[in-house]
C-alpha cells in the first residue's frame, strides 16, 4: 500500500515536472509562429507599389491582432469571472448588441450624420453604451443565488439572436432598398479595416491590457473558486465589475473591426488552455490571444490562396467552432 | 475575539439567521451544532464575509467583517465551505500555495514556501502533493483543502461540516488535525458540526443553534444531554458516556420523535443523514 | 431544473366547456383578422371594390391577396403543432424545428438541390430538403439521446449548436455557387412572394397537420416516456420516430415554400400547454388556431411597420417570438428554483 502511494507520488511528479517549464516553451513557440504567419501574410507574392500594398496588408495584419487578442482575452475574463470554459461573451450576446447599438445609432441621428461622425467619437459613446449594459449582465449573471450555466448560455445566444433580429428590422426601417448597403457600411471585414478606427482600438486595447495587468495573479485565485478567492482575500465583487468592464471594451474592439465572430473565442482560448497546460493568468490570456491571432492571419492567408477570398473566414470558425462545442457539451452533460 | 451583534439574514419572506448576538473569546475549538435549516452554515458564511448581513455587525479582532479590507481580514481569518469543487485542475501543492496568496499576492517568498511545506506536512500530504485534487479521494481533498486553509496562517478558521462525506476513519482523522490546530498551533477554531459526538469528545464550547437563534451554549456537558437534546432536535436521545463525554445514541433509536411538537415531522435519522444546506 | 425535466407540472384539470370556449375564441378572433388582413396591402382594396367585382382589383385579391392568407394560416398552423409533437416526443419543453437542426438541414437541402440538381421540379426539390430535415432531426436525436440525462437546457442548445454547424455548411456552399441571397430567402421567412401557384405544396403541410391529430393519443403516450408507453401496448419507437419524421416533413416544407420561421414552433405550444395542459388531444388544436394567429399578426406587423414596404416576417417573429421564448426561459428558471 505504501509503496504503492510512494510510486504513484513519483509518477505525478515525473509529470508534473516538464508542467512547470511548459506554459514558457509553449508562448515562446506560439511568438515564434505568429511571427512567421505575420511574415508570410506580409509578404506572399508581392506585386505593384511595394508602399501601398505593405500598408494594406499591414492594416489587416493590425486589424486581425487585435481582434486575436481582444476576443481572445474577453473569453478567458469571462471564463474566469464565471467558473467555466463554454460561456463566452460572444455566446452571451454581446457581440450582437454592439451591431444592435451601431444600428440604433444610425436610426437615432441618421445613417449618414451617424457615418459622418468623427470615428473615435463614434466608438467612444459605442463603448460607452456597452460598458452600461456589463452592467447589466453583471446582474444577470452574479445577482442571482443560485445560477444554472447552461441556462445562462441559451439564454445569451437567444437573446443575440433576439437582437440580430432586431437590427436587421432597424435595418429593414431605415431603409428597405439600402438594406444591403448599410448591412455592408454597418459591418465591418478585415479588407476594408479603417485607419483611424485601427488607431482607437489599439489604444483601447493597450489601455486595458494596462490596467488589467496587476489583476492577474488575483484572477488566479477567483479561477479556483468565488469563495475561496474571498477567503483569500480578493475583493471579489469589485475584480468581477472590472472585468466585465474590460470585457465590454475588448468586445466593442473586435465587434467594430470585424463584426462577430462567434465560437473563436470558445476555441482559442480552450485550445490555450490544453497547450499551455495551466489555468494561470500569467500564460493563458497571451497564449490565447497569440493563437487567436494565428488562427485568423493563418486562416485569412489560406482562404485568400485557396479559395480566392469566396470564403469568409467566420463561416469557417462558425462550422469549427460548433462541433466543437457540442463535444464540449457532450462531454459535460454526456454519459 | 469574535463579537456578532444582532446579526440578522433573511431570504425573501424567511428569516434565516435571526438577531444572533455571540462573542467568542480567542482559542479552542467552538462547535456549531443544530438541525438542519438552523442557520448555521449561513452564520458561518457571515462571519467569513462570504455572505453579506441583513442586520447586526461582526468584528473579529475588532475588525467590521462587512467592512474592513478583504485583504487585510484574509490575513485574520480563513473559511472553509462544505463543498469545495475546484473548475481549474490544481495539483495539492498549488492549491496550498493559495493559501499564501493573502501574504504574497501570487509571488511566493522563501518563508511562504516553508509555510506550504508545514501545512503540507501537518496534514501528511507529503506523498500526494503532486497529484491533481480532482483524482483524490474526498478525505484527501478535504486534508489539502485544511491545509490551503492552514497555510493561510490565520489566527481564526472557520469550517463548514469539514466531515461532511467523509467515512470513519477519514472523519476521525480530519477531526484530529482540527483539534491540533486549536493544541499546538493556538487556533481559534469556529466548526459547523452535524454530529454532535464529534463536538461533544473534541469542541470547548457547543453553540446550539435553531430556527436562526442561538438556543444553547456552552460545555460539550451542558449541551449533550437528553434534555437539552431533545429541546434542540425535537428527538429523546439517551445519551451515556464515554471517557468522561456525553455520547448522543441517536444512531440506536427508530423514528421515535417527541409527540405534539412538530406536526410534519421527518423520521430522525433520516435528519441526520441528509446534508445541511 | 430537476423538476423541469419531467415536464410540466399539475395543470387546470380538463374541462370541455372550457376547451371549446377556448378554441371559439380563438377561431374567431383568427377569423376576424383574417378577414382584416385581406385589405391590408399596398394596392388599396375594399369591400366594396370586390362587391362590384373590379377586375384588376378582384385579379390581385385572388392571385395574392387569398394564397397569401391561406399561406399564413397553413404554414403557422402546421409549425405550431410540429412544435407541439417535437416538444411531447422529446420531451422537453424548448425542442423545436429551429432548435434541433431541422430547419437548417432543409435549407442546407435547397442549397444542395439547387447547386446539383438545378433543372429538377419543386416537387423533387423539396423532397430532397425532406431528406435533409429527415437526415438533421435524426443527427439531433441521435447526439441527445448521448447525454447521461437530458438536461432541459442542454438538449435544446444542442440543437442550436448543431443547426449552426449545419447552416455553416449551408452558407459555406451558397458563397462558393453564388447563393448567398437565396439561402437568406430560405432562413428568413417572407410571405411577400406568395402568388397563387407557388404555395400550393403547403396543402400537404395541412394534410399532414390534420394526421397529426389522428395520431395525438399516440404522441401523448409517448410522451410520458417508453416505459408508460410499451406497458400501454403502444409501439414507442415507431411513434417517436414517425412523429419526430412527420415534424421534419413539415418543417422541410415550410422552408421550401416560405421559408423559417423562428421561435414560432417554440413559444406558441408553450403558451397554449401552459394554459391547457399536455393532453395533445385537446391541446392541438388551439396550438394549430394560436399559431395561425400568432403568425398572422406578424405578418401583419411586417407587411405595415413600414408601409409601403414589407419587412420579412422571419425578422419580426424574430424580435417578438425571441422576446417571449427568453421570457419563457427566465420564467422555468424561477419556477424550478
Amino acid at each position: 500500500m505504501l509503496v504503492d502511494r510512494r510510486r504513484l507520488a513519483q509518477v505525478a511528479n515525473v509529470r508534473g515536472m516538464p508542467e512547470f517549464g511548459r506554459p514558457a516553451l509553449v508562448l515562446l513557440l506560439l511568438g515564434i509562429l505568429l511571427a512567421m504567419v505575420t511574415a508570410l501574410f506580409m509578404t506572399y507574392d508581392l506585386k505593384g507599389s511595394l508602399a501601398f500594398a505593405l500598408e494594406l496588408r499591414g492594416r489587416k495584419v493590425g486589424g486581425m491582432l487585435l481582434v486575436g487578442f481582444a476576443v481572445a482575452y474577453s473569453s478567458v475574463l469571462l471564463h474566469t469571472i464565471t467558473n467555466n470554459r463554454i460561456l463566452t461573451p460572444s455566446l452571451m450576446g454581446f457581440d450582437a448588441l454592439f451591431v444592435l447599438i451601431q444600428t440604433s445609432a444610425a436610426f437615432l441621428f441618421g445613417t449618414l450624420a451617424f457615418l459622418s461622425l468623427d470615428v473615435r467619437l463614434r466608438f467612444g459613446i459605442e463603448v460607452g453604451i456597452m460598458l452600461a449594459f456589463a452592467a447589466i449582465l453583471y446582474r444577470l449573471l452574479f445577482g442571482g443565488e443560485n445560477r444554472d450555466l447552461f441556462l445562462l448560455v441559451l439564454a445569451g445566444i437567444i437573446t443575440g439572436t433576439v437582437f440580430t433580429s432586431l437590427t436587421a428590422l432597424i435595418m429593414r426601417v431605415l431603409d428597405p432598398n439600402e438594406f444591403l448597403t448599410l448591412q455592408d457600411l454597418l459591418f465591418a471585414n478585415f479588407s476594408t479595416v479603417n485607419r483611424d478606427l485601427l488607431l482607437v482600438s489599439a489604444a483601447a486595447v493597450v489601455v486595458i491590457f494596462v490596467v488589467t495587468r496587476p489583476l492577474l495573479p488575483q484572477l488566479d485565485a477567483v479561477a479556483i473558486g468565488r469563495e475561496h478567492a474571498i477567503n483569500l482575500g480578493v475583493n471579489h465583487r469589485v475584480l468581477v465589475r472590472q472585468c466585465l468592464a474590460a470585457i465590454a471594451v475588448l468586445v466593442s474592439v473586435s465587434t467594430a473591426l470585424v463584426g462577430p465572430v462567434a465560437f473563436l473565442g470558445l476555441l482559442v482560448s480552450n485550445m490555450a488552455y490544453q497547450l499551455t497546460g495551466t489555468f494561470r493568468h500569467r500564460y493563458t490570456p497571451a497564449a490565447a490571444g497569440m493563437i487567436g491571432a494565428i488562427a485568423l492571419i493563418g486562416g485569412q492567408f489560406l482562404l485568400q490562396e485557396l479559395f480566392a477570398s469566396v470564403v469568409r473566414l467566420s463561416v469557417i470558425i462558425s462550422f469549427i467552432g460548433g462541433i466543437y462545442f457540442i463535444l464540449l457539451l457532450l462531454k459535460e452533460a454526456g454519459r | 475575539m469574535i463579537e456578532l451583534s444582532g446579526v440578522t439574514k433573511r431570504y425573501g419572506p424567511n428569516t434565516v439567521v435571526n438577531s444572533v448576538s455571540l462573542t467568542i473569546p480567542g482559542g479552542g475549538v467552538n462547535a456549531l451544532v443544530g438541525p438542519n435549516g438552523a442557520g448555521k452554515s449561513t452564520l458561518l458564511s457571515m462571519i467569513g464575509r462570504l455572505l453579506p448581513l441583513d442586520e447586526g455587525e461582526i468584528r473579529v479582532d475588532g475588525l467590521d467583517v462587512s467592512r474592513t479590507a478583504g485583504n487585510v481580514l484574509a490575513k485574520k481569518l480563513s473559511i472553509l465551505r462544505q463543498e469545495n469543487q475546484v473548475a481549474v485542475r490544481l495539483t495539492v501543492k498549488e492549491l496550498v500555495e493559495f493559501g499564501r496568496f493573502p501574504h504574497s499576492q501570487g509571488r511566493l517568498t522563501a518563508e511562504d514556501s516553508r509555510h506550504v511545506e508545514e501545512a503540507i506536512e501537518f496534514l501528511e500530504l507529503t506523498e500526494l502533493s503532486g497529484r491533481p485534487i480532482n483524482r483524490l479521494s474526498g478525505g484527501q481533498r478535504q486534508r489539502a483543502f485544511i491545509a490551503m486553509v492552514l497555510c493561510q496562517d490565520t489566527d481564526y478558521v472557520l469550517l463548514d461540516e469539514p466531515l461532511n462525506n467523509l467515512d470513519m476513519r477519514h472523519a476521525s482523522q480530519t477531526m484530529g488535525v482540527i483539534r491540533r490546530l486549536a493544541t499546538e498551533l493556538n487556533k481559534t477554531i469556529v466548526i459547523v458540526l452535524h454530529d454532535v459526538n464529534f463536538a461533544s469528545y473534541h469542541a470547548d464550547r457547543v453553540v446550539a443553534m435553531k430556527d436562526g437563534a442561538i438556543v444553547a451554549d456552552g460545555a460539550p456537558g451542558e449541551i449533550i444531554t437528553g434534555p437539552s437534546l431533545t429541546e434542540i432536535y425535537d428527538l429523546e436521545v439517551p445519551v451515556h458516556s464515554y471517557a468522561d463525554r456525553p455520547v448522543a445514541a441517536y444512531f440506536a433509536i427508530g423514528s421515535r420523535p417527541v409527540p405534539n411538537r412538530n406536526a410534519n415531522h421527518r423520521p430522525p435519522t433520516k435528519a441526520v443523514l441528509a446534508t445541511d444546506h | 431544473m430537476q423538476a423541469m425535466s419531467t415536464r410540466r407540472g399539475p395543470r387546470p384539470a380538463p374541462g370541455r366547456i372550457r376547451d371549446t370556449a377556448l378554441l371559439g375564441l380563438a377561431l374567431v378572433s383568427l377569423t376576424v383578422v383574417s378577414a382584416w388582413s385581406l385589405f391590408i396591402g399596398v394596392s388599396d382594396i375594399n369591400v366594396s371594390d370586390l362587391l362590384q367585382a373590379d377586375s384588376s382589383k378582384m385579379l390581385l385579391f385572388v392571385e395574392s391577396r387569398v394564397p397569401r392568407l391561406a399561406a399564413i394560416l397553413l404554414s403557422g398552423s402546421a409549425m405550431g403543432v410540429v412544435g407541439l409533437i417535437m416538444q411531447s416526443l422529446v420531451r422537453n419543453r424548448f425542442v423545436a424545428p429551429t432548435t434541433a437542426g431541422t430547419v437548417d438541414a432543409a435549407s442546407l437541402g435547397l442549397v444542395v438541390a439547387t447547386i446539383w440538381f438545378a433543372g429538377v421540379s419543386v416537387f423533387l426539390k423539396m423532397t430532397i430538403a425532406v431528406i435533409f430535415a429527415l437526415a438533421g432531426t435524426a443527427l439531433f436525436m441521435t447526439l441527445v439521446q448521448r447525454l447521461r440525462y437530458a438536461d432541459i437546457i442542454v438538449v435544446p442548445l444542442i440543437g442550436i449548436m448543431l443547426g449552426g454547424v449545419i447552416q455553416a455548411a449551408a452558407t459555406f456552399l451558397a458563397l462558393r455557387y453564388d447563393l448567398l441571397q437565396s439561402l437568406s430567402a430560405w432562413t428568413n421567412g417572407d410571405f411577400s412572394g406568395i402568388l397563387r401557384g407557388r404555395y400550393e405544396l403547403l396543402y400537404l403541410v395541412g394534410a399532414m397537420t390534420v394526421a397529426a391529430y389522428l395520431f395525438a393519443n399516440r404522441f401523448t403516450l409517448a410522451g410520458m416516456g417508453r416505459d408508460v408507453a410499451v406497458n400501454l401496448g403502444v409501439n414507442y419507437h415507431r411513434v417517436l420516430y414517425g412523429g419526430m419524421a412527420l415534424a421534419a416533413s413539415v418543417s422541410a416544407v415550410v422552408v421550401v415554400v416560405v421559408g423559417g420561421i423562428p421561435f414560432l414552433g417554440l413559444v406558441v405550444p408553450n403558451l397554449v400547454t401552459m394554459a391547457m395542459g399536455d393532453n395533445l388531444r385537446r391541446v392541438l388544436p388551439v396550438t394549430a388556431v394560436s399559431g395561425a394567429f400568432f403568425v398572422l399578426v406578424c405578418d401583419i406587423v411586417s407587411r405595415t411597420i413600414r408601409f409601403p414596404y414589407e419587412i420579412p416576417v422571419g425578422t419580426v417573429v424574430g424580435v417578438v417570438g425571441g422576446a417571449i421564448f427568453l421570457a419563457l426561459l427566465l420564467r422555468s428558471r424561477f419556477n424550478a428554483g
